[in-house]
């Protein structure tokens, strides 16, 4: 790790004032469970750090008519844990309590799982977010067996690792934004972006914003599953991801989201699967075309095309898991 | 056999208070607490840290080291080349140069300012693809092939064969005789050395050595014989040791030439002549300490390179200590790979199942030195054999034992091989090992091997329910599949060398002292286990002392060593201490001392025992000086033998649509001769089913074959099995007649082999068709069920 400023301001205006203008430059810390191995490995190498968690108003889980407002600094221990968030957002308070290890749910931050970076094998043993090399990517020329399936058409090939974020946008998820201009909020499906140069990163922020909210919108009557094709029972990442998100009329979907983790550098957003959904009842045989549908223009890049297989079976547990049936 | 008629014999089954019995360690309170020191806990006044420069390419040559710019940092102490200019670096993350400063930080921003430069040679990491085309080599063997065997376990005929037919590269001066002496290569091996032809070395181009071919009885007769033939290619990758703590140690000059090292290590009597020699200082001037060790698993004998330096970085810091303990990446990187294996084989049987001829076409990477050959076919001696092997020269890391080294590569690829057969001949593959299984016995059988094999089978099968679960391959309705598997393995497990200091004082006190380590075996409980049932004391009433090499000297703790050992040196100790306390107090009995026996605190006639008197006044009795005795292994009257077996099952379940399988549970039937606590015996047992679970699930040393450098060298992609990833787990340890006569016999090793064979034969027999290679992961699984190989995918 090399030596950097450390600084703990108190408002969100100090932290605004304290980040940097370009990346790289200044790092948040909030949890520390992503950035700590960054610095120690020197992947991330920033001249000062801004530790946020003195910033008492990011701590709250709170309820705004309905909608569910999470600080970005509760824990996803907490978010697991917590009565209204089980009752009100079973597949959210699911995915949060069942994410990486006790000891890292203990202090990893909802904001921070929003922000971490890939776990990209090239990227963590310091080749670049892209990974390339004499212009060639390392990716395509070696070892991608966990590398993404969709939106993989380059330079970036990593896939997002936050298991938590393809469940907020299935419920509609929005996050609100500081910056030195104030306050800005979007969906959060907008907040992950794929990046085309070495020199930008996975989501929308600039370098003086940080995530301070997440908004969720009520999810009454909302039927919302989530399943995780994982090889170990904890501190496993997953091979691939899908949370959904049912409106029911009656015995058939009126509205759909599927949107899947761990394929593609973003969040990956079907709306071929949703749109296979709409105006029919759940089904095995609607539940596989659905799920084959979000697998559709999947592409394997030489050694991962197991996961199309496992984004397909993902996809059609969780439809049946949300509608009730059996996984 | 052990030999129960001498007076040291083993304590009779009614004897025993302690022997066999469910004893809790007597450092797992320190251990689960917090308070055990591990080497990685030792920090020493005034310690300084060292950092190390590594190289980051597989295959270099260093081209020049330039340190001043570190040297010149406040705060650095000491700097140390290690791999200068010229210097020829054969996998990344070698050591290249340590720096040792007043902080971690300035020592990190020291090594970073060390400039090196390097020319970049080509470099081979593809130990997968079947070596072919590859005529056999007959260059002369070098010192790192030798090595290489040695590591292996290179059965001894099979080296001293090689050395003969090869002939050696270098010279056999008498240094080197005193090193291998020191490291207990056999004489007939170090005689065969220094006949051995000398030959100008070659420098060969290819990456493959292929080793000359090895045949058994008939091989062409054998397959004519067969009336059904099964092949198959089965293999599984190199994977490392990931000790939970990291290689390295705390070196210290006391005055110029008496080093003080605190160390990681297996090895505590073995290190000071490895130092004596590096540094050129008497291995009498040498004093290594160790309280407790994190993890070894055959990667820990050595003071290796990196402890050597540290020694000398620590001499240029004008003797000051300094800690060098491997980082993570570090020590999955250069510390230790367990070679991969791969092979392609077929074998032969009746339609009845008789086994007729084996033949196998096998490589395999145990790093820049190539790596030997796995037993095959392993256990089960198939009549007719050809073999051939070629060890393929790579750029991974240079290989290290793991536990049982070798084995559990043999044992997948013989009971894989023989599990495909049994499915062509229709044949319940338990059915068709006990068919066979007069194979097993040893030529000199003289604890029918074969007929514990079968005990160990139908105990297992029995614990699985085997009759009622296991079903004709692929049979099964669903999308979640279950299934059966099973293995045998074997390993050696004679003690090592020890010797154990027994002190009785007048006050009653007992103290013992062992230059050995507590590894997984539970060493100082067992050592308290043995005296107390000699002494006829409680574990409590006795103090012991081992981890530190002014103690009397014992073996290292590898090859399942050390149970036999210690318990043979500490009986032997306590049986003399005791007869001569015996001899002290006879008289005051009216006794004679053979009369007289140790129990419960008392000395007492055998034939009265009222006529007793505490243990505390007969020792009183000695006056003022003590009893002092020295008990050796080996010794007087033989206590322990060697060979053990097992029979390992396995009960998965596989997803067929996600290709994950799940431990439902998993069996071990295993002897081992006399069991000193049954209680860590089982733990043994336990502990070497997890590991096994991780090698054959989630383990592998990661490649890239374009940079040549390892993928994975940290634990999230690194991956082990966590608690629960484990299923339920049954230990049955055989004891009784049969067994307890053989005294001790090491347990570490065996239980690590069967379950990479019994949860691959599990996975086919659940889902129908073979994963021919480890570890079991989704895509390899899914690849099996569907070999057009992702029907889906638009590549």
């Amino acid at each position: 790790m090399r030596p950097f400023d450390y600084v703990s301001p108190t408002t969100t205006k100090q932290v605004t004032d304290l980040l940097g203008k370009s990346w790289g430059e200044v790092e948040i810390l909030a949890g520390g469970s992503d950035l700590l191995s960054l610095m120690k490995d020197e992947v991330t190498t920033p001249q000062r750090l801004v530790n946020i968690k003195a910033v008492d108003a990011l701590h709250a889980i709170a309820n705004q008519n309905g909608s569910l407002v999470l600080g970005a600094l509760v824990t996803l221990d907490r978010i697991g844990a917590a009565a209204q968030i089980q009752q009100g957002f079973p597949m959210l308070a699911a995915a949060a309590g069942d994410a990486a290890s006790p000891q890292i749910r203990n202090v990893a931050t909802i904001g921070g799982n929003l922000c971490q970076r890939p776990r990209c094998w090239y990227f963590r043993t310091g080749h670049g977010l892209l990974a390339q090399k004499d212009g060639k990517s390392l990716v395509l020329e070696g070892d991608n067996r966990y590398h993404a399936i969709l939106g993989n058409s380059g330079p970036a090939y990593f896939v997002s690792p936050s298991t938590v974020a393809p469940v907020l946008i299935a419920y509609g998820a929005k996050v609100q934004v500081t910056g030195p201009h104030g306050v800005r909020e979007l969906p959060l499906e907008k907040f992950f972006v794929i990046p085309k140069t070495e020199q930008e990163r996975e989501h929308d922020l600039r370098p003086d914003e940080f995530i301070t909210h997440v908004i969720v919108p009520p999810a009454t009557g909302v039927r919302a599953a989530q399943y995780e094709v994982r090889q170990k029972e904890a501190f496993d990442w997953p091979y691939a991801t899908a949370a959904v998100a049912l409106t029911m009329n009656g015995s058939t979907v009126q509205s759909a989201k599927v949107v899947m983790g761990h394929v593609a550098p973003i969040p990956w957003v079907s709306p071929e699967a949703a749109q296979a959904l709409q105006g029919k009842a759940v089904t095995q045989a609607t539940a596989d075309q659905a799920a084959q549908a979000a697998v559709a223009n999947a592409k394997s890049l030489g050694h991962n095309a197991q996961k199309i297989q496992l984004a397909r079976v993902a996809v059609k547990r969780a439809i049946l898991k949300a509608a009730g049936g059996a996984a | 056999m052990a030999d129960d008629n001498s007076k040291y014999g083993w304590p009779a089954a009614e004897q025993r208070a302690l022997i066999g019995k469910r004893i809790s360690r007597v450092d797992g309170p320190e251990k689960v607490s917090g308070r055990a020191k591990y080497t990685y806990d030792v920090h020493r006044p005034g310690m300084l840290y060292g950092k190390v420069v590594r190289s980051p390419h597989p295959h270099a040559k260093v081209v020049s080291v330039d340190t001043s710019a570190a040297e010149k940092m406040p705060g650095v102490r000491g700097v140390f080349v290690v791999q200068g200019a010229g210097s020829e670096i054969h996998w990344a993350g070698d050591d290249i140069v340590v720096v040792a400063a007043v902080d971690e930080q300035i020592a990190a921003d020291a090594a970073r300012a060390v400039n090196v430069q390097y020319e970049v040679l080509p470099h081979f990491v593809d130990d997968f693809r079947q070596p072919t085309a590859v005529t056999e080599d007959n260059s002369p063997l070098s010192q790192g092939d030798l090595v290489n065997m040695f590591t292996n376990q290179v059965p001894e005929p099979q080296i001293i064969k090689s050395i003969q037919a090869k002939g050696i590269s270098f010279d056999v001066g008498p240094q080197m005789v005193d090193a291998m002496r020191a490291n207990r290569i056999s004489e007939d091996v170090i005689k065969t050395l220094q006949a051995a032809p000398k030959k100008e070395a070659q420098k060969s181009a290819s990456p493959y050595k292929k080793e000359a071919e090895q045949t058994k009885g008939d091989p062409d007769a054998g397959f004519k014989d067969a009336e059904v033939v099964s092949e198959g290619t089965y293999g599984c990758p190199v994977i490392t040791h990931c000790c939970l703590e990291s290689h390295g140690s705390i070196a210290e000059w006391t005055d110029n030439d008496h080093l003080f090292a605190h160390i990681s290590t297996q090895n505590v009597s073995g290190l000071a002549s490895q130092y004596s020699q590096a540094l050129n200082i008497p291995a009498a001037n040498v004093h290594v300490h160790q309280d407790h060790i994190g993890g070894g698993f055959g990667s820990k004998f050595g003071v290796d390179r990196w402890g050597v330096y540290t020694a000398q970085v620590s001499k240029k810091a004008g003797g000051k200590p300094v800690r060098v303990m491997l980082e993570r990446d570090a020590e999955l990187q250069v510390a230790g790979c367990r070679p991969s294996a791969f092979a392609k084989v077929k074998v032969g049987a009746k339609k009845d199942g008789t086994l007729t001829a084996w033949q196998s076409e096998s490589w395999g990477t145990g790093g820049p030195g190539g790596g030997g050959a796995p037993p095959m076919p392993y256990v089960i001696n198939i009549p007719n054999q050809r073999k051939q092997h070629v060890a393929v020269a790579t750029n991974i890391g240079p290989a290290r034992a793991w536990r049982a080294p070798n084995h559990p590569q043999g044992c997948l690829i013989t009971m894989a091989a023989i599990d495909d057969l049994a499915a062509k001949l229709n044949m319940d593959p338990l059915q068709l090992v006990l068919k066979n299984i007069q194979l097993t016995a040893p030529q000199e059988d003289t604890y029918h091997r074969a007929d514990t094999y079968r005990d160990e089978l139908l105990i297992a099968a029995d614990l699985i329910g085997w009759k009622k679960n296991w079903h004709p391959r692929g049979q099964g309705t669903g999308v979640v599949k279950r299934g059966l598997g099973l293995a045998i393995h074997t390993w050696g497990g004679r003690g090592h060398a020890s010797n154990c200091a027994l002190t009785i004082h007048p006050t009653g006190a007992v103290e013992i002292q062992m230059g050995t380590q507590d590894l997984g075996v539970g060493t100082r409980t067992a050592i308290l286990i043995v005296a107390g049932d000699t002494l006829g004391l409680a574990l409590n009433e006795m103090n012991l002392k081992i981890g530190d090499n002014q103690y009397p000297a014992s073996g290292g703790s590898g090859g399942s060593t050390t149970i036999g050992g210690i318990s043979s040196s500490t009986r032997r100790a306590a049986v003399d201490a005791r007869d001569q306390l015996f001899a002290k107090v006879a008289g005051a009995l009216n006794a004679q001392p053979d009369d007289l026996e140790a129990v419960g605190g008392q000395i007492r006639l055998k034939s009265a025992p009222s006529r007793s008197m505490s243990w505390k006044d007969a020792c009183a009795r000695l006056g003022t000086q003590p009893i002092q005795a020295l008990g050796k292994n080996p010794g007087p009257g033989d206590l322990i033998s060697s060979g053990v077996g097992g029979a390992v099952m396995a009960d998965v379940s596989v997803d067929t649509e996600t290709g994950i399988v799940k431990m439902n549970k998993m069996v071990c039937a295993q002897d081992c001769g006399l069991i000193i606590n049954m209680k860590t015996a089982e733990s043994q047992v336990y502990g070497a089913m997890i590991m096994g679970i991780a090698t054959t699930l989630y383990e592998e040393k990661i490649m890239d074959a374009n940079l040549g450098t390892m993928l994975n060298p940290n634990m999230d992609f690194y991956r082990l099995a966590g608690i629960g990833d484990i299923g339920e787990l049954v230990v049955h340890m055989m004891t009784g007649k049969g067994y307890d006569e053989r005294g001790p016999i090491g347990l570490g090793e065996p239980p690590t082999v069967g379950p990479m064979a019994a949860i691959a034969n599990a996975v086919a027999n659940a889902i129908g068709v073979r994963v021919p290679f480890m570890p079991i992961t989704p895509d390899r699984v899914l690849a099996a069920l569907n070999p057009q190989g992702g029907s889906n995918a638009t590549v």
